[in-house]
């Protein structure tokens, strides 16, 4: 019998080129995708040693990184309008599909490679951008890279790599109700912290992963990076198979039943093995919202804000301690008493169909808190217009929210949505760095459905109870 | 790409744990086209106040700190964002070796590739250095080829490093070029599929 495998290996050893001693594994890269911010140094590179673009292909490029969420067509910045020009120039120049900011196609680079089936099982896939391991959610390996191994991508379609160590992330049990696919990440990494990821590859396992639909799986998959893993990925099933079926860019009639044979072949083999193991029970997440300036720095809905004096090492004290100064907390106050300036319901994290509906349930028949700006931002084109067709819209706009185009917009605010210095946000994005939304601003991470509740509260409240409590 | 192989140095550290890369380069800085001149942005919201004016406290600004290349920070430095911009800010600005207890993966990649050694050291050594660093004019020899870091006190120890970035950093390989030797085993990749 042969040794079982899990899905890392078995995607891994299918995409090896070359191997030899003393040298990273070649690896065969199935699909490049391409934005505007990481990739006007690499194309520049190519032409500098008169290269060109070995698979373009493979290789599918948007803009989302600059684009404005109103007036569209107005580019105030004319360094943004610059990057967005190049990326045009340069698809046209080495013959790459883009997908412009007026192409029906367009969106957030993470949610349009699933939506147009770009995304598949078993491949390989790279983008100048930390959180393409969005994609792994489909069984594909899918990792961030730097503008030189771009550039080293589109003249070879290989990358050099040195196999990943492979780390099981066992989510035992179901999540209660109100409780999200971003609360599990994010306890996830409040649990194991920021780094228990690096020099590995994650697989996500077990029954509440099971149970999520592929939008859910993505938001986790999306976050791993933000516990230090370049790839994070899920074993194809069923509703893997249920949501690629009939996309433009997945194979059509027979052709994808044998496809998705193939696909589900991938998945872990049963008593397969990886380097590392860690369990959370999913029973025990709560709604999570972060009070610092890292992801990891989150605490249930229900908890109050920590001291410097809980942490042993005198590094994390001094961590906890700029932290709070940062974020203007006190050690010790209840999160859900912190008020917020802003919510941003949007970002390759938290921007899809469903978790625009789960927001507006949430805040159907009700208003936006007066000292509360809201927006959304739908993650493509497409989610906009399914979101429209439902009158999700609608349901937003009458509570009070901004209803804008799509982009990345306020999860780094490279566009003109930005938070000012001192304010506080409630984001369902996927980074509280400091400065991330603007200098000085407040960000702290959330599902949609607590965002969405933020909003009306005016402050943070357990979306567990707030439909059935009274708001003030 | 500059080969590296000794390089002596003054060092400046950099006390702290989890340095993202949205610090070392904020994001307003990512819009230019061009690899070169983001060393006039590094820690830009550290170094400098809203109005702009250097921030005292900050050891980049400290005037014993002035023409370091060296720079010593705490674990999982260079997390977050796969933003090329940052090696290249601190390249830029004058560092050509980072000396961490740790690393985020694309962020240690990226600094192959632009030449820039990335030492991963144990806490306690990154604590020594960090210490000495007070004394003004501190600085430490780095060799590749060894493996070694030492000054002129006698303090010294031995990094690892894999075969390949090493070899890459040695000779300042164009790494492309280095694939593309590789062409014909693409080829048959690709036609075996």
């Amino acid at each position: 019998m042969q040794t079982p495998k899990n899905i890392v290996q078995k995607v891994w050893e299918q995409h090896v080129v070359h191997q030899e001693n003393g040298k990273p594994d070649l690896l065969y890269i199935d699909l490049h995708l391409v934005h505007e911010v990481t990739s006007p140094q690499a194309f520049e590179g190519l032409r500098m040693n008169g290269r060109k673009v070995r698979r373009p292909d493979l290789t599918f490029a948007t803009m989302d990184h600059n684009v404005p969420t109103r007036q569209r067509q107005v580019i105030n910045d004319p360094i943004s309008k610059n990057q967005i020009d190049t990326l045009a120039q340069n698809c046209d120049e080495f013959g790459i599909t883009l997908a412009d900011i007026h192409h029906p196609d367009n969106g957030i680079v993470h949610v349009i490679g699933p939506e147009l089936g770009l995304t598949q099982p078993g491949k390989t896939i790279v983008c100048g951008d930390s959180h393409t391991s969005t994609h792994g959610a489909f069984g594909a390996l899918a990792f961030g890279i730097g503008t030189s191994e771009v550039e080293h991508v589109l003249a070879t379609q290989t990358l050099w790599q040195a196999p990943p160590k492979t780390l099981n992330v066992k989510v035992n049990g179901r999540l209660g109700t109100g409780v999200t696919a971003k609360d599990l990440i994010l306890a996830v990494i409040g649990k194991f912290g920021v780094k228990f990821g690096t020099g590995y590859v994650i697989e996500y396992t077990g029954e509440a992963i099971r149970e999520m639909s592929m939008e859910e799986r993505m938001t986790v998959c999306n976050m791993s990076i933000e516990g230090g893993a370049r790839a994070g990925l899920i074993s194809p099933d069923q509703t893997t198979i249920d949501y690629l079926r009939g996309r433009r860019y997945v194979p059509q009639g027979e052709a994808f039943e044998q496809a998705a044979e193939s696909w589900l072949a991938l998945a872990t083999d049963e008593g397969a093995s990886y380097d590392d193991v860690v369990e959370i029970d999913a029973a025990e997440v709560e709604p999570q919202v972060t009070w610092g300036t890292n992801p990891g720095m989150c605490i249930p809905v229900t908890a109050n804000v920590p001291s410097p004096e809980q942490a042993e090492k005198a590094s994390e004290q001094d961590e906890i301690k700029r932290a709070l100064e940062y974020m203007g907390l006190e050690a010790g106050q209840p999160i859900s008493s912190v008020k917020i300036d802003h919510v941003f319901i949007g970002s390759c994290t938290n921007s899809r169909l469903s978790d625009l509906r789960k927001a507006a349930a949430v805040i159907q028949g009700k208003q936006v808190n007066p000292s509360v700006k809201a927006i959304v931002v739908p993650g493509s084109f497409s989610v906009k217009l399914a979101a429209e067709e439902e009158g999700l819209d609608q349901v937003f706009k009458e509570a009070g929210f901004e209803w804008r185009d799509s982009g990345c917009s306020m999860c780094l605010g490279m566009n003109d949505d930005i938070i000012p210095s001192g304010e506080r946000c409630a984001s369902t994005s996927n980074r509280n760095f400091e400065g991330r939304q603007g200098k000085g601003a407040r960000t702290h991470l959330v599902s949609p459905e607590m965002a969405a509740a933020a909003a009306i509260a005016g402050h943070f409240v357990d979306v567990r109870e707030f439909t059935a409590q009274e708001v003030i | 790409m500059e080969a590296l192989r000794i390089h002596q140095g003054l060092v400046c550290p950099l006390n702290r744990t989890n340095i993202d890369t949205d610090q070392i380069i904020p994001k307003q800085f990512l819009k230019r086209i061009e690899r070169s001149g983001f060393g006039q942005f590094l820690f830009y919201n550290w170094r400098f106040d809203d109005e702009g004016n250097p921030s005292p406290d900050f050891p980049l600004n400290a005037p014993k700190y002035k023409g370091a290349s060296i720079l010593v920070a705490g674990e999982n430095f260079g997390c977050g964002s796969s933003r090329e911009h940052a090696p290249w800010a601190i390249q830029d600005f004058g560092f050509k070796v980072i000396i961490a207890p740790s690393y985020a993966d694309i962020f240690k990649n990226n600094c192959v590739k632009n030449g820039i050694l990335a030492i991963q050291a144990t806490e306690e050594q990154v604590q020594t250095i960090i210490k000495k660093a007070d004394t003004e004019g501190y600085s430490l020899t780095v060799n590749l080829e060894e493996q070694m870091v030492s000054d002129s006190e006698g303090f010294q120890f031995t990094f690892d490093i894999t075969p390949y970035p090493k070899e890459m950093l040695l000779n300042g390989w164009d790494e492309i070029g280095v694939t593309l030797t590789y062409e014909d085993k693409i080829k048959q990749y690709e036609l075996a599929r």
